[in-house]
């Protein structure tokens, strides 16, 4: 447990994090803070921790040591007195309801058409009944551009329509973060521009959100922070125009002249 | 070749083939002929044998006995392979389970079920009563003679037994399965048990149908074992019928004609299924022999390789037309 007060004014507050997966020590010790409403873009070379970063907010990865908080609440625990308690699964799946998680390879339920991929976990998980699940999946889907696709099967659509079709599906469970790990990555260069419209857009309605990405040009346009991770730690963070422009770090600067 | 040929070519459609002459598999001819005068001979052989009765055996075909012994094995085929299929995907989810005991005590199953014979089974689960003469839990309590049919010691050994095939039928389904599913599935906020049932085991489906189909031939032909207690199967039936009237060979012959129409049932079953679940994930099927040599000797194949192309395409099915025969 971290000695730093909690701070119950922020959406994410993730403090002293470690990860390792076998030997590999992937996360050493970040602090990560996003407030509400605001867009982070998490950058960095492959191998740094950012994904794994992301995955510990929502519990897919079970941090090693440090807590993560989600809108004050601590993420796969809970605290009684002076102990700390390991959240039963079915709590987890409670939380996880509040944070969307889009995926580099779309995740899309290929058995199940646009739609039914939009309306399950609405009606599953939330109990809400059919028809409204529907009416809003559809509104969702015509938001992303989709509406004429609601009976397709995800093999059946491009990969910037999975993209945004797996957006839609995210939204459709009305979170208060969204997570997105290199949602443009998989895609074909002509279709990247589809998906970042999207979330452009989303991040105009003041949806929080946190983002991975190598697109430097979205980072630099929509994001509010930048965050720059290399080897487990977080280098610098700040606004795009200082982190991007006049970046402090070596690291950094070696980063940024092979990308841009 | 100059071109890489095309779908339809491959399939033996002659539509968009290019112009050539196809190469002639002259040796296939040769070993079919050599193949087919063997098998006539065998045929004639058996059907001019005079130790087998023909008569016996068309008159026999249908005695009562007998389609009683087809009833007990089909329903004993169909209920053990239903609770085996429902027991493996319990036993399979146990197995891939997070709880150390549950995995201990699937492997367990696993390890019992799979690793001794299954005559060896059934004949345990028919003497059941000489280790255990009463069964029941505390005041209540029955005679194990009175549980213990011979059909319900069949129906135990081969549910048992069955459960533990599939199990690792349905196990290797459900690890074929993308993991991002699942983890797409629980950042929706769907529980474990929701993204199992409505997320994973749908997809693994497509994996576990086609052994399944397996399954349910070779047990088919398993539950013939439980003659051994005289639960009144097909085999069971038509030794008996058998012994009373010297027809021993003949009614051994009738049991496999049953056997046979039912395994065939079975595997055209498995190829409608597939068919339905394998769609559209590129697995085209084979044309089978007859129908390719229907094919090869249509009027017309080759004059698409002649000089002179046809002015409208022969009338060939697609192979999709020909797969809905």
């Amino acid at each position: 447990m971290s000695a730093e007060p909690v701070d119950g004014r922020l959406m994410v507050e993730a403090l002293g994090i470690h990860k390792s997966f076998g030997a590999v020590h992937v996360l050493k010790g970040v602090d990560f803070r996003v407030a509400p409403g605001e867009v982070t873009c998490l950058l960095g070379p492959s191998g740094s921790g950012k994904s794994t970063l992301l995955r510990c907010l929502n519990h897919l990865e079970r941090v090693d040591a440090g807590t993560v908080r989600i809108a004050g609440d601590l993420v796969g625990y809970r605290t009684k007195g002076d102990k700390v308690y390991e959240l039963p699964e079915h709590e987890v799946a409670r939380q996880r309801r509040g944070i969307g998680m889009v995926f580099q390879r779309f995740n899309l339920f290929p058995h199940m058409t646009v739609l039914q991929n939009v309306t399950e976990a609405p009606t599953r998980v939330l109990g809400r009944p059919r028809a409204a699940a529907r009416e809003q999946a559809m509104d969702l889907l015509a938001r992303v551009g989709l509406a004429e696709k609601a009976g397709a099967y995800p093999v059946q659509l491009s990969g910037g329509q999975q993209q945004r079709v797996a957006i839609a599906r995210a939204l459709a469970m009305e979170p208060k973060l969204m997570l997105f790990d290199e949602p443009t990555s998989a895609l074909d260069p002509e279709l990247v521009g589809e998906v970042l419209d999207v979330m452009r857009g989303l991040a105009a309605d003041g949806m929080t959100m946190i983002v991975v990405t190598h697109e430097i040009g979205f980072a630099r346009e929509v994001c509010d922070t930048v965050v720059f991770m290399d080897a487990g730690v977080v280098v610098e963070e700040g606004t795009p125009a200082q982190v991007l422009s006049d970046p402090q770090h070596q690291r950094t600067r070696s980063f940024l002249s092979k990308v841009l | 070749m100059t071109a890489p040929p095309t779908p339809a070519a491959a399939a033996g459609a002659p539509a968009r083939a290019p112009k050539a002459v196809p190469v002639r598999h002259y040796g296939q001819w040769v070993a079919a002929a050599v193949c087919f005068v063997l098998l006539a001979l065998l045929v004639r052989a058996v059907a001019t044998n005079d130790a087998i009765q023909w008569d016996a055996i068309r008159s026999r075909i249908f005695f009562a006995a007998i389609l009683d012994g087809l009833v007990t094995t089909i329903w004993l085929t169909v209920a053990s392979m239903v609770l085996g299929v429902l027991g493996g995907v319990l036993v399979a989810v146990m197995r891939l389970s997070d709880n150390l005991l549950l995995r201990t005590l699937s492997g367990g199953f696993l390890w019992l079920f799979r690793g001794t014979p299954v005559l060896v089974q059934i004949l345990l689960w028919f003497n059941l009563a000489l280790f255990f003469p009463q069964l029941g839990l505390g005041s209540f309590s029955v005679s194990t003679n009175d549980v213990i049919t011979p059909f319900t010691a069949a129906l135990l050994a081969l549910t048992l037994n069955e459960a533990a095939y599939m199990s690792e039928i349905v196990r290797g389904g459900i690890l074929a399965v993308d993991p991002g599913q699942r983890e797409a599935a629980e950042a929706l906020g769907m529980t474990r048990g929701l993204t199992l049932r409505r997320i994973v085991l749908p997809q693994a489906m497509r994996v576990i149908i086609p052994p399944t189909g397996n399954e349910l031939v070779t047990l088919l032909k398993t539950t013939s074992l439980v003659a051994v207690i005289g639960a009144g199967d097909l085999l069971t039936q038509a030794q008996q019928v058998g012994a009373t009237d010297f027809t021993r060979l003949e009614m051994l012959i009738v049991a496999s004609v049953w056997y046979l129409v039912l395994t065939t049932i079975a595997s055209y079953g498995q190829m409608l299924l597939e068919r339905r679940f394998l769609r559209g994930s590129g697995h085209a099927g084979r044309p089978s022999a007859l129908r390719r040599i229907a094919t090869d000797l249509r009027p017309g194949r080759n004059r698409a390789a002649g000089a002179v192309p046809p002015a409208v395409p022969p009338a060939v099915p697609s192979s999709e037309e020909r797969g809905a025969r």
